[in-house]
């Protein structure tokens, strides 16, 4: 872990220049790409979704933390050979239907992201027969779902319905949150998980996982 | 100044539990805190409540309308709650909101012409929220142009920007700013109306934050405002912004508001 402790801190930090030229350099020193990612990158970023999630850190470090991951991440890109790199696993995620607000959805997505999941975001909206179809299409491990209205919280539970239909509830796991959503409400309409931010939404999806 | 006070939200804990135990004594407490620190209308949203929507938001208009003789601001995007609340609610009601998202306008559009009232129109399209001053103006023109064609009138009509955080993206201030001071321009005698609280989110010391965006938002012409009136701290910003805008003679209600001890404290 040491060996990344200059990229590590540019990532935290949000030094885009920095953090890419460590991923560079680590890179032309022959460090193992699958390393970089999970020792420098996702390590680094599970500890900014931590320190967010306890309020000691806020979105826009929390942003530029995640862009310079972005950034370190294209230049591993073209290293990327088929099963190289494993993903924690499948998000499939949205805003629901009713409902146009994206920007906790955005946040959890890109933290998610930052975690090693690999995400498909179907923007807001989503209509349950949506999630129904890109769930059969995609086969996601995670169904992730937002509101932020109190009025389109009943979507949530007429999505999960949707997916038992399709015989799909089994399948997957639902995670669901948004500022009127508790965990109560999740116990309510069975959602396997509820997370009250983007940084605990990594937490809670490792651990339905059981995934590091 | 038109002030629209925020306290009675069932988002809130002490709020939900009131209106589960229907204990009107506290409901009329906090409608009575709001109203003698300077709301004009009184916002009640009980959205949290789901499918009991509707009997709550009316038990709260008679319960508020029993303790203070002030209209209330419904808060609301479901139709049926809005028509039930509207017909127990004395005088003209603010409601809050129709927008032009699909279904929306023509759900909430016979309601508001139903009878005499006040009526916010939220800048979201019919598919997404906008985020430019551009997309907020051309949302808030359509508006404005569907709803002045239905005969009501322009200065009942309080177009909401649509507030959204700084800290997502640092030109969201300077969207809502650039909208509020668009349209005011281009619809003479129209008002304009937001919550504060959003453009703060994500970020530390959100009060502070929340004053000054207020304070900036009335030099670029916002009209009315939902806000906690309570909080004395924002009142006084509220105050002198007034004052330094030129619409307190005499500086008269600064000077009363010291007087009145309302700046102890700031």
């Amino acid at each position: 872990m040491s060996d990344f402790k200059a990229l590590s801190e540019s990532v935290t930090k949000g030094d885009i220049k920095m953090a890419v030229a460590e991923t560079q350099s680590a890179l032309d020193a022959g460090v193992s790409v699958q390393d970089i990612l999970d020792k420098g990158l996702i390590a680094t970023m599970d500890e900014v979704g931590e320190r967010y999630s306890k309020g000691l850190i806020f979105v826009p470090q929390m942003l530029r933390s995640a862009k310079a991951m972005q950034e370190c991440t294209k230049l591993l890109k073209p290293f990327f050979r088929e099963g190289d790199v494993i993903s924690k696993g499948k998000v499939l995620i949205g805003t629901i239907n009713g409902d146009l607000h994206d920007i906790g959805k955005n946040l959890v997505a890109m933290m998610m992201e930052g975690a090693g999941f690999t995400v498909t975001d179907l923007g807001v909206n989503v209509s349950p027969e949506n999630f129904v179809q890109k769930t059969q299409e995609i086969e996601p491990d995670i169904v992730a779902m937002s509101a932020l209205l109190s009025t389109t919280m009943p979507a949530m539970s007429q999505t999960i319905e949707a997916l038992q239909k399709a015989g799909l509830r089994d399948k997957v796991k639902v995670m669901i949150g948004g500022a009127p959503v508790t965990k109560e409400y999740a116990q309510k309409i069975m959602a396997d998980s509820y997370a009250s931010d983007a940084g605990s939404a990594v937490a809670k999806a490792k651990k339905l996982l059981g995934v590091p | 100044m038109l002030i629209v006070g925020e306290k009675i939200n069932t988002s809130r804990k002490s709020i939900e539990e009131a209106v589960r135990k229907r204990d009107a004594a506290s409901i009329a407490k906090v409608a009575r805190e709001q109203a003698d620190a300077g709301a004009h209308y009184i916002d009640v949203n009980a959205g949290t409540f789901l499918d009991q929507e509707v009997d709550c938001l009316c038990w709260l208009v008679e319960t508020i309308q029993n303790e203070v003789a002030l209209p209330l601001c419904l808060d609301s995007p479901n139709p049926k709650a809005l028509y039930e609340a509207m017909k127990r609610h004395k005088g003209e009601p603010m409601i809050n909101s129709i927008s032009l998202e699909e279904g929306r306008f023509q759900a909430i559009l016979p309601i508001i012409t139903s009878q005499p009232c006040h009526i916010v129109a939220l800048c979201m399209a019919k598919t997404a929220m906008p985020t430019t001053v551009e997309e907020r103006v051309q949302v808030g023109s359509e508006l404005i142009e569907k709803l002045t064609d239905e005969g009501i009138p322009l200065e009942k009509i309080y177009v909401d920007p649509l507030v959204q955080p700084v800290s997502v993206n640092t030109s969201m201030g300077i969207a809502t700013l650039g909208a509020i001071n668009k349209i005011m321009n281009d619809f003479p005698g129209v008002n304009t109306i937001c919550g504060l609280s959003n453009i703060s989110f994500g970020l530390p010391e959100r009060r502070l934050i929340n004053r000054n965006f207020l304070a900036l938002c009335m030099s670029y012409g916002l009209s009315a405002v939902i806000l906690d009136p309570t909080d004395q701290q924002l009142m006084a910003t509220l105050i002198t912004v007034e004052m330094l805008l030129g619409r307190d003679e005499y500086c008269g209600n600064f000077i009363d508001a010291y007087q009145n001890g309302r700046f102890t404290g700031c």
